[in-house]
């Protein structure tokens, strides 16, 4: 029984005989007391809504009762669902009940084998362990993760991991080629690639990062006056203001409003620009690594490996490119994943001049034909099916509300709407199809897309660990595809939106030569 | 388009347009019995809603059997087109190089990955697959984005494959990022 072979181990802590492959394992039994915890505290919240919705009809207690029954259940059950074993060269957990799963990760692919314990955990004296795989682990899926073994298991585990990785992969660890050429001559222990300058500070006011600030203080502001019941009228100045927007016409009190607005929502995001990005600075040293630098009050040091960059993205928010700036990033694997959590962890350059963004990605690519080189046009079809996308909802939405108003009590005009906001995202659809565009430099994907944040992507193909050729019921009548090539890296896909079918299947093949070479034809061949 | 420097396999380097062929393999043929019976439980809880929530309203009732009768039209010929439609597109192929598979029905999708890049290799039985005696097999690639689905195959067929493709895997080493 795998219980009786959990406590011989047990009482041989040295672990110095590894389990030989083959049996199944379970976790510790301890989790028994745990497991049935941790499902209450997740489902705290449905069952207190259940308690609070049976309240009123007597009910509650039993149902809640019926609820927490099942919880414990679910959590018991999951000791006797979960099992692991390590074979030659595999680990493999077995999980689930109606939904079972085996998850399979060869040795050499785990990376980390961490151990972790929160208090519950801690006072039973166990570990959680977490086998890291290069695998991306999504939201809910909890990848190959052991909760919880017995500490003394749990430390024996990870030797027996890290010692049959040793076996397994020798001892070299190799490092992930990418840009090495980026790293330059050993001799120079740093060089700045750039530095903030005083001019920067005129894109402050562009970033809006001060909006969300301005929002969070007044939202916080008025909570608390009208929890605290500050009757704000007697402060003369506020006073002052309510009576003189209170005699001016509606229209004068509506455009002075949104000035006030807009000059705070400035001088805050300019001030936020300043305290971020004072005294940044990103260098490259001679141990390949790349740090920047930044913060006037609290400094922030980040400091990327070379080692794991396989790419750069330049990107420019509308209302900075209206201005000539744009921001430069990173594209890392090992950082955290996401597309807005990586812009921050991965920054290069805080919103500067577009020349000096293309100056800091050609110098950390080596190479400034990625940054430089015109990218292709996607062509005709493209075009139409940006000016489609964009128009047909305000088509749609004004021929269903034009019947509505006539049905339901409501403003009859709603269906203007739709009417006054073609010409906008017709010029939306212009400045995204004008953006888009592709191209294969060297060893590098670039490609362009996007309006309200444009985005120029340099991608390795190093880092390009797979491709996604997706056509949609349009793309397929119109001939596109959307090509996206997935990475460890960065925003962990960079796509190519409404390229030619027959261009998209030439890049993916140009940039990794023979991976499709087994399924390539010459002709778009039967549908 | 920049012409690439190096030469991509066997092709000419002056080609403009090439294009995929489908994978070689269909999935099992009763995943059209799972992907209907699972359609199926789809909309009988979108005509539980209707009738409860159109019910316990003022609506007149004239309203709720058009609206009901419209929603079982859609349903009938959803669940006679996609299942069908679906068997036709879904497909998939390894080779000691590749992973390849195609998914979808009216909106379709090709994967390709390198089998040196492959994390791990994931075999799953969800509780309707079950009743087909059917399997999912998932491999997954260093990348959030890139993990290949080969939905409803052959039990036996899965664990075929995920032996051939783990004992490929193998043979590749690094972190594979």
């Amino acid at each position: 029984m795998t219980a009786g072979r959990d406590r011989r181990h047990a009482a041989d802590p040295t672990g110095a005989e590894p389990a030989v492959g083959g049996e199944w394992r379970r976790l510790s039994r301890r989790m028994l007391l745990v497991h049935p915890v941790q499902e209450l505290v997740r489902l705290a919240p449905a069952l207190i809504g259940i308690v609070l919705a049976g309240h009123r009809n007597g009910q509650g207690v039993a149902w809640g009762l019926a609820a927490t029954g099942v919880a414990v259940l679910v959590g018991a059950l999951r000791w006797f669902t979960t099992t692991y074993r390590v074979t030659g060269d595999q680990v493999q957990v077995r999980r689930g009940l109606l939904r079972r799963r085996l998850l399979v990760a060869p040795l050499d692919r785990v990376r980390t084998v961490d151990l972790s314990a929160g208090a519950l955990h801690r006072v039973l004296r166990l570990e959680r362990v977490t086998l890291g795989t290069g695998a991306a682990v999504g939201a809910g899926h909890e990848g190959l993760r052991l909760d919880a073994l017995d500490a003394a298991a749990a430390a024996r585990l990870r030797e027996e991991l890290v010692r049959r990785r040793q076996a397994a992969t020798g001892t070299a660890v190799m490092a992930a080629p990418g840009l090495d050429h980026a790293v330059g001559p050993q001799r120079a222990a740093e060089v700045t690639l750039a530095a903030v300058r005083p001019s920067w500070l005129r894109f402050g006011p562009f970033t809006l990062s001060g909006l969300v600030a301005v929002g969070v203080v007044t939202g916080l502001l008025s909570r608390v006056t009208s929890e605290a019941e500050v009757d704000l009228s007697r402060y003369r100045p506020l006073h002052a203001v309510a009576t003189h927007l209170g005699a001016a016409p509606l229209w004068r009190a509506v455009v002075e409003v949104a000035l006030a607005f807009v000059v705070v929502v400035a001088l805050v995001s300019t001030a936020g620009y300043l305290l971020a990005f004072g005294g940044y600075r990103l260098t490259r040293h001679s141990g390949g690594t790349l740090h920047v630098v930044r913060g006037l009050i609290a400094r922030r040091a980040v400091t990327i490996e070379l080692s794991r960059v396989r790419g750069v993205e330049i990107s420019e928010p509308m209302l900075l490119r209206i201005v000539g700036g744009a921001r430069c990033s990173a594209v890392t694997t090992g950082l955290r994943t996401g597309h807005d959590s990586s812009d921050t962890a991965a920054m290069l350059l805080p919103p500067a001049p577009r020349a000096d963004a293309d100056r800091v990605a050609a110098a950390v690519l080596g190479t400034d034909r990625p940054v430089t080189t015109p990218l292709a046009r996607h062509g005709r079809r493209a075009r139409q099916r940006r000016y489609g996308r964009a128009l047909l909802p305000c088509v749609l939405g004004a021929v269903a509300l034009l019947p509505l108003g006539r049905l339901v009590a409501g403003p009859a005009g709603a269906w203007l709407l739709g009417v006054v906001a073609m010409p906008f995202v017709a010029v939306l659809a212009w400045d995204r199809y004008r953006n888009l565009g592709h191209a294969v430099v060297g060893e590098y994907l670039v490609r362009s897309a996007g309006s309200l944040v444009r985005r120029r992507t340099m991608l390795s193909r190093e880092g390009i660990v797979g491709w996604t050729v997706r056509e949609s019921f349009f793309q397929r009548r119109a001939g596109l595809a959307t090509l996206t090539a997935t990475t460890a890296a960065g925003a962990q896909h960079y796509a190519v939106p409404d390229v030619e079918l027959g261009t998209a299947v030439c890049v993916a093949d140009a940039l990794l030569p023979g991976l499709l070479t087994p399924f390539l034809l010459d002709s778009p061949g039967p549908r | 388009m920049t012409t690439p420097q190096e030469s991509p396999g066997q092709r000419s380097v002056t080609a403009t347009a090439a294009y995929l062929r489908p994978p070689r393999y269909l999935v099992c043929r009763r995943a059209i019995g799972y992907w209907t019976l699972r359609a199926a439980a789809g909309w009988a809880l979108v005509l539980a809603v209707e009738t409860f929530g159109l019910g316990a309203g003022a609506a007149p009732s004239g309203l709720v059997g058009v609206v009901l009768a419209g929603t079982g039209l859609v349903a009938v010929a959803h669940l006679v087109v996609m299942p069908r439609w679906r068997h036709r597109v879904h497909r998939w192929e390894v080779t000691p190089q590749a992973v390849y598979s195609q998914s979808g029905w009216l909106n379709q999708e090709k994967r390709i990955a390198p089998v040196s890049r492959i994390q791990t290799v994931d075999s799953e039985r969800r509780l309707l697959q079950r009743i087909f005696d059917l399997t999912t097999v998932t491999v997954t690639t260093g990348s959030a984005a890139g993990p290949i689905e080969i939905n409803s195959l052959d039990r036996v067929v899965a664990e075929q494959l995920v032996a051939e493709l783990t004992q490929a895997v193998q043979a590749t080493h690094g972190d594979a990022t």
